[in-house]
């Protein structure tokens, strides 16, 4: 039991000691390792949901100290799902950049870094307390800078620096803002925390070290308006990479805020009108942001920034059925979006160049690349029966359940939006002929390998979709989780508290 | 002592956005540095100073006037990670100027804004291609 609750952060750490004990001279013995290491992860996470599933809240204090003291780890059924999702979305991008075909100097690193990227990751999910979060986030921000930096080139580089920087200030603010709460609440144990804001203990510092530790997240997460070192820098990574990041380090950001919210005001209040607010501003820029673009990495780097609004839509409203919509929103829009990007760069490869404008022709040279990306954008823009219908409806409906007419209207347009900006690239990549002439368009298709990922998440999606009952029943019961903390508070401080 | 720590912290906060904002990167990294050592005095300083007693629990209990040791591990924490993250900026940095020639900001942000340049990216040319200026 134990043994469960520390894996989803030792088993991506020994993975990584592996891979970088084994990279000089056995290149693909540490690949195997890699992928083992993620197939691991992802049946952990499994069991965790299914675990979870029963209503257990899996909670325990590392180095045994008593509960406000120790290093708290908490698994419940929303930790757990995202421990599951993390971990497929780890394997999928392994798989996927395996070998790059020649590029085998960067390769081994990468396997080293995505684990160390996960192990953060992964213990941002189960952290019960504010300042391991600190820790956990700066673990996988370290992986991250290595990752995006991979393979360096002069552009990269310059993405690298504005990614470096701004998440950095991110990070600090964040640190200060835990070091300010501990000073006025006394405690950084998140079932402490919320144990003080149920009875309303909680003193107008401590609020306010609260709503700075929100703007930390905020940007962690893209919301308008501190979105902008996302579209500055996702472009420019390695497409593995572009795609966990797209999948992930969003989706933390959006995790924390989720955590906090619920946790700290667990009734409506000032800060979920305000999330409210930002929740459409941040649906509607990145969509329109999105129109502007002109690259397909670009295209889809400002989607992250809109489908976050959707996410935080659901937390603002604070019914259990909008936070189940925004659990199923975030599950649905991992495994889209690294697909999305998956495909784009198989399509980038094949046309040879990221610019709408240049590319072309792949309908007519690679029908089954085209069903691959036809799906998952489908499923983003909210056609049913994809996943993204039934995540969109539930949270339009939680909005006018909620008498939130214009967030469902603002909701409702972002998607039509969505499915304008996925057009203009089925349009320019897909349909109209390559502007240098069909011979142009002989690279080779890529390999069988990174086929099959994008055909499981895409299968996914529409199995999230087609069954979208048993995955909607969950996200309703970890929405009741969140709804109603004195479990996790009980699970965590135990009968009596502290 | 508090209102010193607080004064202290302001003037560091103060300097370290100051040079954030300047438009050569090594002061912005190193704008980074004062606003993070700016911040863990702040932590510090919000888990109260005054007692200073070592925090040594004996059988006999807890010596009177104890430091919290809270916030020290915090700081202390905090100051690996920060560090481990300046060297990471630095390294970064030195790649940046070897790559543009140049650490101004502007430089380096129309890079990144700059169109796609076709097939960049998944060349497998390119990682050898830095190995090799590595070694030269």
């Amino acid at each position: 039991m134990k043994l469960l609750l520390v894996a989803p952060i030792l088993l991506p750490l020994l993975t990584l000691v592996a891979c970088l004990l084994l990279r000089r001279r056995h290149e693909r013995l540490a690949a195997a390792v890699s992928v083992a290491g993620a197939v691991l992860l992802t049946l952990v996470g499994v069991e965790l949901v299914v675990l979870a599933a029963s209503g257990e809240i899996l909670a325990g204090q590392m180095g045994g100290w008593a509960a406000p003291y120790g290093i708290t780890l908490v698994i419940d059924r929303l930790a757990a799902a995202m421990v599951a999702i993390a971990g497929l979305i780890g394997l999928a991008t392994v798989v996927y950049g395996l070998r790059a075909d020649g590029d085998a100097a960067g390769c081994k690193d990468f396997h080293c870094f995505v684990h160390g990227l996960l192990t953060g990751v992964c213990g941002a999910f189960i952290t019960g307390d504010v300042f391991n979060l600190y820790v956990w986030f700066e673990v996988m921000l370290i992986g991250s800078f290595a990752l995006i930096a991979l393979g360096a080139g002069a552009r990269r580089l310059s993405g690298t620096v504005v990614y470096l920087f701004l998440n950095l200030l991110a990070t600090l603010l964040f640190l200060l803002a835990a070091g300010l709460l501990y000073g006025a609440a006394g405690t950084l144990n998140m079932a402490g925390l919320a144990q003080q804001a149920a009875v309303g203990a909680l003193t107008p510092p401590a609020n306010l070290a609260l709503v700075l530790m929100l703007l930390a997240f905020s940007i962690k997460a893209a919301l308008f308006p501190v979105f902008g070192w996302l579209p500055a820098a996702y472009h420019v990574a390695w497409t593995p990479v572009s795609a966990l990041f797209a999948a992930l380090l969003t989706k933390v950001g959006v995790y924390a805020l989720i955590r906090l919210v619920t946790l700290a005001w667990p009734q409506a209040g000032l800060a979920h009108e305000v999330l409210l607010w930002i929740a459409c501003a941040t649906m509607l820029v990145g969509v329109l942001g999105a129109a502007a673009q002109t690259e397909v990495r670009r295209i889809l780097s400002f989607h992250i920034v809109s489908q976050v609004g959707y996410m935080v839509l659901g937390l603002a409203l604070a019914t259990p059925l909008a936070l189940a919509g925004a659990v199923f929103y975030v599950i649905h829009h991992i495994v889209v979006k690294a697909n999305l990007f998956f495909v784009g760069g198989v399509a980038a490869r094949m046309t040879g160049s990221e610019r709408l404008a240049a590319m072309g022709g792949l309908y007519a040279r690679a029908p089954w690349l085209a069903v691959l990306f036809a799906i998952p954008a489908l499923s983003l823009a909210g056609i049913p029966p994809l996943s993204g219908f039934w995540a969109k409806f539930v949270l339009v409906r939680a909005s006018l359940e909620a008498e939130m007419w214009w967030a469902a209207a603002v909701a409702l347009l972002t998607g039509l939006l969505t499915l304008l900006s996925m057009s203009k690239i089925w349009n320019e990549a897909f349909l109209k002929a390559h502007p240098a002439g069909e011979t142009s368009l002989r690279a080779p298709l890529g390999r069988r390998r990174t086929y099959a990922v994008m055909a499981g998440l895409g299968a996914l999606t529409v199995i999230f979709g087609l069954a979208a009952g048993p995955v909607f029943d969950y996200a309703q019961a970890a929405a009741a989780q969140l709804v109603d903390p004195s479990g996790y508070i009980r699970a965590v401080l135990g009968g009596g508290g502290a | 002592m508090e209102i010193v720590a607080a004064l202290t912290v302001g003037v560091l906060v103060a300097i370290g956005i100051w040079m954030l904002l300047d438009r050569n990167l090594m002061r912005v990294v190193l704008g980074v540095v004062v606003l993070g050592n700016a911040i863990n005095m702040a932590v510090m300083t919000a888990g109260r100073l005054g007692s200073e007693a070592a925090a040594f629990v004996s059988p006999a209990g807890v010596p009177a006037g104890a430091a919290n040791p809270l916030p020290q591990a915090l700081v202390l924490t905090a100051i690996v990670i920060g560090f481990a993250l300046f060297a990471f900026a630095l390294a970064v940095l030195k790649r940046a100027w070897a790559e543009h020639g140049s650490t101004e900001t502007d430089r380096i942000t129309a890079q990144a804004e700059a169109p796609a340049p076709d097939l960049a990216d998944d060349r497998p040319g390119r990682a050898a291609d830095w190995r090799g200026q590595m070694q030269r």
